[in-house]
């Protein structure tokens, strides 16, 4: 451990897990002990266009509180909340800076809980430690065990099984990768298996809920980075079986689903799901068609690199090798903590599995393969863009842009259909680009343009030019007209920096 | 269009002060525009991934862009003390040295280097002789300062690399009228920014020394005892301070060049400062106004309330008050009486002057107080940070990222529109949208 370059990180830093799990429940607010401008996560009103504000504060760690620490400051703030808001449940949220200061926060959290009607919890995770999905994991873990206790010492814990077959979705969480569209891709498939949906935990559900958690037959964890351990816990303690296979593409469903019939036929359901697989595989998803396709045929063998988080990465790549028959030269993700699942899953069906959180190495390693595409993160994109490379983006980190409005989930059979566009629509481009390329360009005739117009019909002085040169070119003729005419109008000879201003602000709204 | 309230008449401004609990832009991200301004520099931010985390995000794509700045990133080892602050600072500064060969490389100190006491300014100068490179430290962290404050940090510390040498600068003398004293601006604005107000100080028969800061670091101005310094931002005090008690300059106190009157006035008190009368100032300025006529009608007899987060904001809101509009609250991280004096009496004409109500400045607000007081206002306008925005406006209420202001040229003359279009952005937006009867 020392201390490292780096311009990009491909997982946020601890709390910003926490805060993801905080703000998933409703009713829960979240307190960070941090310095000013640490409460970057209220991002989230941006990124996912919320329309309540972000149920997160800071308690402001400033220069008084390093020199006296916070005393009464943290307490004050939570009891303030506990006004303010009513919330259930209350998150002291530790920062990388908290951590240093060594703060006794436990301390906090018991004194704030005997002023407070809501329940007061210090987040458990260590900055140093874990990352924001690993953190994430954790507090899910944390809160669901708090109550289950809480509930089960106030004898209140529904411990009945519901009449009809039902599941617990563990690990949808805000700001996940096209969490909201795979939410409803889930329900639909349970609705379709006949499957009640007990509780979604954390996304919209209030604390008080999580008394229902045991009347689930059984726990589906979409994705690997959070849930498993809420999910183990529940299984251990609770005698709650799980399935924790990633339903994503045609063949990872039909086991997934195959996994579910087995769990619900051990409790005496009489299930057969094989002819519902079929149907779905063979008319509702378009991608085992596709497989066969002429337009799939030709990417027979193409070379792909696949790179993100152990759920999406691996699941990628399985439909790359299985579902298309493209050679994935490398197939690698950034969570370090599960490297040995991925590189389980994915080992026998690429040629190299790629372990690693640095994007200047992931960087070198595509530009050495040249793949015909990649499918990777916001950054992978961008490495593409830089080598001219077309890029799908499968798996955080991502922008704004990857929380579309449209419908477009990656789990379930219509999550088929849209990893098998992205697909076909990366190599595609890839190929035209190639093709562009070989007859140089779209249209090889010169085209004597507007925007490159050369024609001046005034005198322009040489520092005026360069200026004029520095304007965006979608507008510099628009700029250059303007300034020529109002030289004109003003019967000026040379246009000089001082006139291009004044143009400028002649110019009306 | 909601009538302005009745509000009790004050005839002072009022200063307030809350509890601090305020969204804002951590101080680092100075480093997004500063890096970009000083062609030849690197910034390294010595932080953590929290710090990595933000600016990773805040700067959005300018990340992919191989920026000249990057994150020292500490490890557990660092914080305990276990590494050598020395040779791990030096390790990373010879790569830099290697790969990008800049001409200055700043430190950014941070809450964490804060907190465990690394000795910046001590290390710097020993490292910078071994490396013969240039290291200017500046703490910019979030214990102490909010957002646009860390370029003030920045420039405090560079203002001790400008040179001091005595000797004449810029008069030659065939046409040295008048031996002016030299005059040094500070503050970052993008290039062409520069050259307009140098021109209108020009016009005025001003001749400007120098900038601080200059494009390149190579070129930083000379300062000498006695010379004039002025500023161009409201967020530059330790600037300031600095200039004034370790450079020995004489500092002019004047508003800002925002806005028309903010620009005019600006001149002025400069021409003051050297005896000179002012030329063609007032035609100028009116000239201007009757340009911007179509957003001032827009505006005029509409009210606007600022949450704070920039230090922009007092000069903001003189420059709107001035476009007819009502300001209830003046938000601000941080208010210096004295380097904002002329911009606060300023502010406290334009508001008589037009008959208006004088705001409120609040100092280190409190954002949970100030949502309920936006909604007994109901402002036509709310100017805020991006956590407020989206909920604000599901609420019906219009609102401008206040981001936006420190990142676009608001200054002198030419750029008064670019200003007022942002503001109007929000109302012109919502007129244009057709009324579907629904409520979002």
């Amino acid at each position: 451990m020392f201390m490292k370059l780096a311009y990009w990180m491909y997982a946020g830093p601890a709390h910003i897990g926490t805060l993801r799990i905080a703000s998933s429940f409703k009713n829960v607010h979240a307190i960070m002990h941090a310095p000013l401008g640490d409460d970057y996560f209220v991002m989230k009103s941006m990124l996912e266009r919320e329309r309540d504000f972000t149920p997160v504060t800071a308690s402001v760690v400033d220069r008084h509180v390093l020199s006296r620490g916070s005393q009464e400051k943290v307490i004050n703030n939570i009891t303030r909340k506990d006004q303010e808001e009513k919330p259930d449940l209350v998150v002291l949220t530790p920062t990388c800076t908290s951590s240093i200061l060594q703060e006794d926060l436990k301390n906090f959290v018991d004194r704030a809980s005997l002023n407070s009607v809501a329940d007061v919890m210090l987040a458990d995770v260590n900055h140093y430690r874990v990352n924001e999905l690993q953190a994430a994991d954790k507090t899910l873990l944390q809160i669901v065990k708090f109550y289950l206790q809480k509930f089960k010492e106030l004898n209140s814990l529904n411990q009945l099984k519901t009449i009809k077959p039902s599941v617990n979705i563990i690990g949808c969480v805000s700001l996940g990768f096209h969490n909201q569209h795979d939410l409803a891709e889930l329900k639909r498939l349970f609705y379709d298996l006949n499957i009640e949906i007990n509780l979604v935990i954390p996304e919209g559900i209030y604390v008080e809920e999580l008394k229902r958690i045991p009347q689930a037959w059984f726990n589906f964890v979409p994705y690997k980075e959070v849930g498993v351990l809420t999910a183990q816990y529940l299984k251990d303690n609770f005698d709650m079986p799980f399935i924790d296979i990633v339903p994503i593409g045609v063949i990872q469903i039909s086991n997934c689903i195959k996994a579910i019939q087995n769990i619900l036929v051990s409790q005496d359901e009489k299930v057969d799901y094989t002819s519902y697989i079929d149907r779905q595989t063979r008319f509702i998803s378009q991608s085992a068609w596709f497989s066969r396709s002429i337009d799939c045929q030709n990417l027979t063998g193409k070379k792909a690199v696949v790179f993100g988080d152990t759920t999406h990465a691996s699941a990628i790549t399985k439909i790359l090798a299985n579902e298309m028959s493209i050679k994935v030269v490398w197939a690698g993700t950034y969570c370090l903590n599960d490297a040995e699942w991925f590189t389980k899953e994915v080992e026998d069906i690429c040629d190299q599995v790629v372990i690693s959180d640095d994007h200047t190495l992931i960087a070198d390693l595509i530009a050495e393969t040249e793949p015909n595409a990649i499918f990777g993160t916001q950054m992978e994109r961008h490495i593409g863009k830089r080598l001219s490379i077309p890029c799908g983006v499968i798996s955080s980190p991502v922008h704004i842009q990857n929380f579309p409005l449209s419908y477009k989930p990656f789990l379930g059979y219509e999550g088929t259909n849209q990893i098998a566009d992205l697909i076909y629509n990366s190599f595609t481009l890839g190929m035209e680009d190639h093709l562009l390329e070989v007859f140089g360009g779209h249209d090889t005739a010169k085209s004597l343009g507007s925007t490159l117009s050369t024609k001046f019909s005034m005198n322009w002085s040489p520092e005026a030019l360069e200026e004029l040169s520095k304007i965006p070119g979608f507008v510099r003729n628009k700029v250059k007209k303007n300034t020529e005419e109002f030289a004109q109008n003003s019967n000026v000879e040379q246009i000089t920096l001082e006139i291009m201003y004044l143009a400028k602000e002649s110019i009306r709204a | 269009m909601t009538s302005i309230k009745e509000l009790k008449q004050v005839n002072n401004l009022t200063f307030e002060c809350e509890t601090g609990n305020y969204h804002t832009f951590c101080p680092i991200s100075c480093v997004s525009w500063l890096y970009q301004k000083i062609e030849d520099s690197f910034f390294l931010v010595i932080g953590t991934k929290t710090c990595g985390y933000f600016l990773q995000n805040a700067m959005g794509v300018m990340i992919f862009a191989e920026p000249r700045y990057a994150m020292a990133e500490l490890e557990e080892g660092d914080i305990s003390a276990q590494l050598n602050d020395y040779e791990e600072l030096r390790r990373l500064c010879m790569q830099i040295k290697k790969d990008r060969n800049p001409s200055v490389i700043f430190w950014i100190g941070t809450c964490t280097t804060e907190i465990i006491k690394m000795d910046l300014e001590g290390i710097a100068p020993k490292l910078e002789s071994e490396l013969n490179v240039p290291i200017v430290v500046a703490r910019a962290n979030g214990l102490d300062y909010a957002f646009t404050q860390g370029e003030d940090t920045v420039l405090a510390a560079l203002a001790q690399r400008c040179t001091q040498l005595q000797f004449n600068h810029h008069s030659n003398d065939s046409d040295s009228q008048k031996s002016q004293k030299p005059l040094i601006i500070f503050g970052s604005l993008p290039n062409f920014v520069n050259k307009q107000l140098t021109l209108e100080l020009a016009n005025q028969g001003i001749d400007v020394a120098g900038w601080l800061p200059s494009s390149n670091y190579v070129d930083l101005p000379n300062i000498c005892p006695g010379d004039y310094v002025v500023g161009v931002n409201p967020f530059l005090s330790r600037t300031a301070t600095t200039l004034m008690r370790r450079r020995k300059a004489k500092l002019i106190v004047a508003p800002f060049p925002i806005g028309p009157d903010g620009t005019r006035a600006w001149i002025e008190k400069i021409c003051d400062v050297f005896g000179l009368k002012p030329k063609g100032l007032e035609e100028r300025e009116k000239n201007i106004w009757s340009n911007l006529k179509e957003y001032t009608e827009l505006l005029k007899g509409k009210s606007v309330f600022f949450m704070g987060d920039n230090l922009l904001e007092v000069s903001l809101a003189r420059f709107l008050v001035n476009c007819g509009m009502t300001v209830y609250e003046i938000g601000i991280p941080y208010m210096d009486k004295r380097y904002q004096k002329a911009e606060l009496e300023f502010l406290q004409a334009t508001c008589q002057k037009n008959g208006v109500m004088m705001p409120k400045i609040v100092e280190k607000p409190d954002n949970y107080n100030q949502l309920d007081r936006i909604q007994d206002l109901k402002p036509d306008l709310v100017i805020t940070g991006m956590a407020h925005a989206n909920p604000l406006e599901a609420r019906g209420i219009n609102t401008k990222w206040s981001v936006e202001f420190t990142f676009s040229p608001i200054h002198g003359f030419s750029n008064a529109k670019d200003v007022l279009e942002l503001v109007t952005r929000p109302l012109r937006r919502n007129s244009s949208l057709p009324d579907l009867n629904f409520k979002v």
